[in-house]
């Protein structure tokens, strides 16, 4: 399918709909909100609810050890096992419990990358930085990730909203998100691992109703416009100084970063404030935008905080494909096979 | 009274994730020129140097329950939990508690996820040394505030790693998440320690205190979570009483709120002034927070002996 690179108005295209969309909570077992929010719709999936529009919502708790004991993970990070390679062989005596799990989740919610794989994974996270609500993708140019955020950045005006795109050509996704055909994770922020704020998870509920909204006026046939968004791609990380024999953390986030997630950081600007009362300065040429500041799970992979520039991206109309197209596609598909 | 507060020591990593302690403890294990004071023998010590390395809590047990006489006197050696191992460690190094050998002063750094500013833990009304003390912190940090949480209670009391002391202190500042280190959080924890170190100097200079007046917040109910019939919570603290700490709750005022936003009412009888509102650690603990009642505290004139 040819993509266009012109702002809406124009002829919006047909994109295959939404059948299965998955929604994770407890890929971190101590990011409460997703792990609350999947139990209380599983238990409104026992009183059958229904969407209609023919779309199934299937809801997960990605890592139930890890929640049980209100750890992040058990031998790894959950959310670093969907590689290919890591999908792929078969588990032994020792394999780590998330390994022999996202192989399980992988059969579950994929096979990743092929037909069987459901439309949409969307994976709830929290965050100990104060980030709001962002919607985290591998993609900048997936239209429905991007229009199921501006969706999100509409219905919820109150709730500061942002997509935030990792620019993995160069690596391969390792997300429980990259299971799906399309995927992206929800994360919400600030909140304590292991503790649930009360405003936290509305945001987050809210979140995924509005997703869940989407997809059915998607699936509807709905015309969604064309426009163009705020998108920050990550640039690189910041890790903390460190002590050259201990590796132990020598400077805190400094008092003036701290909590200003998405403010314009510029050349010379604080960063860092050392236990000696030190201040230790951004030294980049470009100014660029902070987020993920003194997240908790990211002391041990090196990161104080990651920087993004931002730039805006225009977004195709599209809509769903009607039937005809479907037909068109498959016979496509049909002869292009029969040629090889 | 006490003649002479000689030796002090300054508790870091009882809970290994709480990390003003943890950071400010290895600071002054390497250097301990700042909290150096004239006749006074100084300890920065990590108390629970294990769970610090896995950077969680606790490794088996809760450190800062385990100094009960019967987790400090019985035997077991390698069988017992990691947490009463080291308890008896402590007991050794610093106690044995309730003997004339014990240390003087023990300070133990916590950090809550709790909006609790900083608060002093005092763990006995008639510690007189201690409420001088506390009020001098109060004084030297005027106009920032630090309040004084009293658990005298005969059941909610616990046995912590600084009871081992004559005189134990504790040092909650909150809000920080667990494993992380919040630099305003680090500072503040930072200065109280400077001038309780600076009371203990006066103190043993000969400095007389007169009597003083001292508000505490005397702990007085656990408030658990709604849970259902297993166990799991059902409703979350409301809104309105989230980061709320020290602030008054009265009955009828919105306490918690289910996941599908109905809210449910604090019922007491009276006024009460809630704590520890959503600490982490305590989810396990049955605790969403803990209410509190004012008091005035009379603390006798003191003066080395």
């Amino acid at each position: 399918m040819k993509l266009h690179e012109s702002q809406g108005g124009t002829h919006p295209q047909g994109q295959i709909g939404f059948s299965r969309v998955a929604i994770c909570g407890g890929t971190h077992g101590n990011e409460l909100s997703g792990v609350y929010l999947v139990r209380e719709m599983q238990k409104a999936e026992r009183k059958a609810k229904e969407r209609g529009n023919d779309m199934e919502v299937i809801t997960v708790l990605s890592n139930p050890r890890a929640v049980q004991r209100g750890l992040r993970y058990i031998d790894t990070d959950l959310n670093r096992c969907f590689t290919h390679a890591m999908l792929s062989g078969s588990n032994t005596n020792d394999a780590p419990y998330e390994i022999i799990r996202s192989r399980e989740l992988n059969a579950l919610l994929g096979p990743k990358g092929s037909r069987d794989a459901v439309d949409l994974v969307c994976d709830l996270h929290n965050t100990t930085a104060n980030m709001g609500l962002c919607l985290i993708s591998y993609s900048d140019s997936d239209w429905l990730c991007l229009h199921v955020f501006r969706h999100l950045q509409r219905q919820m005006p109150d709730v500061p909203t942002r997509f935030i795109h990792f620019n993995a050509t160069n690596k391969e996704s390792y997300s429980l998100d990259s299971v799906g055909k399309h995927g992206f994770a929800l994360e919400a922020g600030p909140q304590p691992h292991g503790v649930m704020r009360s405003n936290i998870y509305t945001t987050m509920k809210m979140g995924v109703e509005h997703v869940l909204d989407w997809v059915c006026l998607f699936n509807s046939g709905f015309v969604f416009e064309g426009g163009s968004v705020d998108v920050y791609t990550v640039v690189r990380n910041i890790d903390y100084p460190r002590d050259r024999d201990t590796h132990n953390i020598t400077a805190a986030v400094h008092p003036q970063l701290q909590d200003r997630d998405f403010c314009l950081l510029y050349p010379e600007d604080p960063l860092f404030l050392t236990l000696s009362g030190e201040t230790l300065r951004y030294k980049g040429k470009e100014p660029l935008y902070p987020f993920f500041i003194n997240e908790c799970a990211y002391y041990e992979k090196g990161i104080a905080v990651s920087l993004a520039r931002k730039r805006r991206v225009a977004i195709p109309a599209i809509r769903v494909q009607t039937e005809q197209e479907q037909q068109a596609k498959k016979d496509e598909c049909t002869s292009e096979e029969e040629e090889e | 009274m006490l003649s002479c507060a000689r030796r002090v020591a300054i508790f870091g990593g009882t809970h290994g994730n709480e990390m003003s302690g943890v950071m400010l403890v290895n600071l002054w294990v390497q250097n301990n020129t700042e909290v150096q004071r004239k006749g006074v023998e100084v300890q920065p010590f990590i108390t629970n140097p294990k769970a610090v390395e896995k950077c969680t809590r606790y490794v088996d047990t809760d450190l800062n329950r385990a100094f009960t006489p019967e987790n400090l006197s019985t035997l077991g050696g390698g069988d017992l939990p990691y947490e009463v191992r080291r308890a008896q460690e402590i007991n050794r190094m610093f106690g044995p508690k309730g003997s004339p050998e014990a240390y003087d002063v023990i300070f133990d750094l916590h950090n809550t996820t709790s909006n609790m500013g900083c608060t002093l833990l005092l763990e006995s009304s008639k510690d007189h040394f201690n409420l001088q003390m506390m009020n001098y912190i109060q004084k030297s940090i005027f106009p920032a505030s630090c309040l004084v949480l009293l658990n005298e209670h005969p059941l909610l009391k616990y046995s912590t790693s600084r009871s081992v002391a004559k005189h134990p202190v504790g040092l909650e500042v909150g809000p920080q998440p667990q494993g992380v280190l919040r630099s305003n959080i680090f500072e503040s924890m930072r200065d109280i320690l400077k001038h309780a170190l600076d009371f203990i100097e006066l103190f043993n200079a000969g400095m007389e205190f007169p009597p003083c007046t001292v508000e505490v917040f005397r702990l007085s109910e656990r408030i658990d979570y709604p849970r259902d019939d297993n166990g799991n919570i059902i409703a979350m603290v409301h809104p309105n009483l989230q980061d709320c700490d020290w602030e008054p709750l009265n009955p009828g005022d919105p306490m918690f709120q289910t996941f599908d936003g109905k809210t449910i009412h604090y019922q007491g009888s009276g006024t009460v002034y809630p704590t520890f509102i959503n600490e982490a650690a305590y989810y396990e603990k049955q605790q969403a927070f803990a209410t509190t009642r004012r008091e005035s505290l009379v603390a006798s004139a003191i003066r080395k002996a």
